[in-house]
């Protein structure tokens, strides 16, 4: 079974944000650069499937420049069998991103296709979708739990809605299966799996490997703004029934919440 | 060619480590202080993220890691918790005199065992009437036929209660001094021997410390790490290999009173603003900053010698290393405690219990003065 993981390298999630001069991108010098959280997860369902089943192997794809290689690495060290890189130095958009990954998927002849729900970075949740359109394959998202048919013919996978719902489907196989926090504990990159991770070879493609040479992003990021500074809070005054009468005011007319 | 950076692999292992402590170790540590109870569950995600045992060679199929890589470890598992880094680390003091001196068939007997299950080692050289003068130990090894036969008391022993396997220093001919001092690989699961209570310690208190009892323990003769008479050698080579890693512990535990401490001094504001603004605070924070760094320092240096085959520098900057990141940590605990003022004195805040624990390192594996006296013999030898 050719299990596969779709992976992006996000900027950690305490790093100071700055928009560079352009306005098109924020500045990536000082980033410490980790696996996307949700991605974490699929990378552990990858290495969860490859054990339930006891066959297969768990291939890590990501599209990005060289330091991407890192998150790519650290996967391998947390059990990964191979890596997979796409190597652009271009700012790619979704589409783009997810014809490469799918072109990808193909090559690989993936029989499930794991990704997280959303990067943390932009927070699109578009990937995953894309990659399901373009390979024709049914998907789910905000997957919280996937058992795979004795015969690795359809998964039966648990979605989480909101309000606590959840939603139980069956799908044929291959498909894309987004993930969410909870569906496991990613487990830590060992230190023997750090030394093998070193010396593992990374099948690298370009672009025009892939056969997109020629094509273009279909969305341009132009006008990245910081999010407004939050605005000081309120201070009710008067005695404890003014206070009182003032905050049910706010909550019911301001905040709407009553 | 002078380079101070990181291999991309040692980088790796030290995020990964911080991730470890973030996750395992910080959010248990006031805990497992408080209780003293022994951090069993940690010490096995530990062991398999594979934190512990890393010098076993890749012959064996180990890691065969250098001292440098204990010493990366450690600075970070000690941001977390010195108890628990105690307890983590201790396996590599159990194991290497036996790595040091034992046969290649002693390491598959007795070493590779701890890569297969989180089985721990003790290392027994301390007793009671000897600490500092290691060298004047009264528990003794008679030889009977085939084998050797214990008695004797061994005290602070680290992991004692918990561990699978001790290797234990004793005596042979109590005239021989040092000279007839031997190396068992002493199972503990042997009958004749009995453990002391669990001590309730100032500090590091998870970290499960005991006395050792051995009363007639036959050990068969093929225990025998190195030859007759090479315990004491083996011994003096082991801890200079484990002395630089206990030092970045200290290291580590400094950085986190500095980091605690400098985050306080910006949010607690007197007279009107936050005390960081103060010099009295500033410079408490720019002297933690520069007995940190040199602390590492000499600690990278120290490991980088011994795992470049330098012995003998390597002993000497490990004893530079212990005693001033063992004095530096306390003396930076000591201050972030002052910054926090009566808040640090109390339980609620990090500190207090980074002071406690740090307060050890300047006595275990040589206390500070033991160190003085290997530094100043290096400098008069000649």
């Amino acid at each position: 079974m050719n299990i596969i993981v779709l992976i992006k390298q996000v900027p950690d999630t305490e790093t100071k944000v700055r928009i560079t001069a352009d306005k098109r991108g924020i500045e990536t010098n000082d980033i410490k650069w980790v696996i996307n959280p949700y991605d974490e997860f699929a990378i552990e369902e990858g290495l969860k499937t490859k054990e339930r089943l006891k066959e297969g192997l768990v291939s890590v794809v990501t599209v990005g420049p060289d330091r991407t290689v890192e998150a790519l690495r650290t996967a391998v060290a947390m059990g990964a069998d191979n890596a997979i890189h796409v190597k652009t130095e271009s700012v790619l958009d979704t589409y783009l991103v997810a014809k490469a990954l799918a072109e990808v998927c193909k090559k690989e002849n993936a029989n499930i296709i794991f990704t997280g729900k959303q990067a943390i970075d932009d927070d699109q949740a578009a990937t995953f979708g894309y990659v399901a359109e373009l390979l024709q394959f049914p998907s789910a998202s905000v997957v919280v739990k996937c058992d795979i048919s004795p015969d690795k013919s359809k998964a039966t996978v648990e979605q989480e809605g909101d309000g606590g719902a959840k939603n139980v489907i069956e799908t044929s196989l291959p498909a894309v299966l987004a993930v969410n926090k909870g569906i496991n504990t990613p487990r830590y990159a060992s230190l023997p799996g750090i030394m093998k991770a070193k010396k593992k070879e990374i099948k690298t493609y370009t672009l025009t490997d892939l056969g997109l040479g020629a094509e273009n992003s279909k969305t341009i990021d132009s006008d990245y703004q910081l999010p407004p500074e939050r605005a000081a809070g309120k201070k009710l005054q008067g005695d404890a029934s003014a206070q009182a009468k003032e905050l049910v005011r706010l909550l019911r007319e301001e905040a709407k919440v009553i | 060619m002078l380079n101070f950076s990181l291999s991309d692999e040692q980088l790796a292992l030290r995020d990964m480590v911080r991730k470890f402590v973030q996750q395992e170790i910080i959010p248990n540590a006031a805990k497992y202080d408080e209780t003293s109870e022994f951090p069993r569950e940690v010490i096995n995600k530990a062991w398999e993220a594979g934190l512990m045992n890393i010098a076993i060679p890749e012959k064996f199929g180990g890691l065969g890691l250098g001292v440098l890589g204990d010493v990366i470890i450690n600075e970070e598992m000690g941001a977390g918790c010195l108890g628990m880094t105690t307890s983590i680390a201790v396996n590599t003091l159990g194991l290497y005199p036996i790595l040091l001196g034992g046969t290649d068939a002693q390491i598959e007997e007795f070493v590779v065992p701890f890569l297969s299950s989180p089985k721990l080692a003790s290392f027994c050289l301390t007793e009671p009437g000897s600490g500092s003068d290691a060298g004047s130990l009264s528990t003794m090894a008679r030889e009977e036929g085939d084998h050797f036969v214990i008695n004797g008391s061994k005290m602070w022993i680290t992991n004692a209660g918990h561990a699978d396997l001790f290797t234990v220093f004793c005596s042979t001919n109590k005239e021989l001094k040092t000279k007839g001092i031997i190396c068992l690989a002493v199972p503990a699961n042997l009958p004749g021997i009995s453990l002391g209570k669990h001590e309730n310690k100032l500090g590091q208190r998870c970290s499960d410390t005991r006395s050792i009892t051995f009363e007639n323990v036959k050990v068969p003769k093929s225990n025998l790490i190195g030859k007759m008479g090479e315990g004491f050698k083996i011994a003096m080579r082991t801890l200079d290999r484990t002395r630089t890693p206990i030092a970045a512990g200290a290291v580590g535990a400094a950085r986190a009173a500095m980091n605690y401490s400098k985050n306080y001094a910006k949010e607690r504001k007197q007279f009107g603003q936050p005390i960081a603004n103060f010099q009295a605070i500033q410079f408490m924070l720019a002297d933690m900053a520069v007995k940190i760094e040199t602390a590492r320092l000499l600690c990278y240096n120290a490991a980088w010698l011994i795992d470049n085959g330098q012995d003998e520098q390597g002993g000497y900057f490990s004893a530079l290393a212990k005693r001033h990141s063992a004095d530096m940590a306390m003396e930076v605990a000591t201050d972030a405690v002052q910054i926090y003022g009566g808040y640090g004195y109390t339980k609620e805040y990090p500190v207090e219990k980074i002071m406690r624990d740090v307060k050890l390192v300047q006595i275990y594996e040589g206390t500070s003065q033991i160190q003085r006296v290997v530094i100043a013999r290096h400098l008069l030898k000649d």
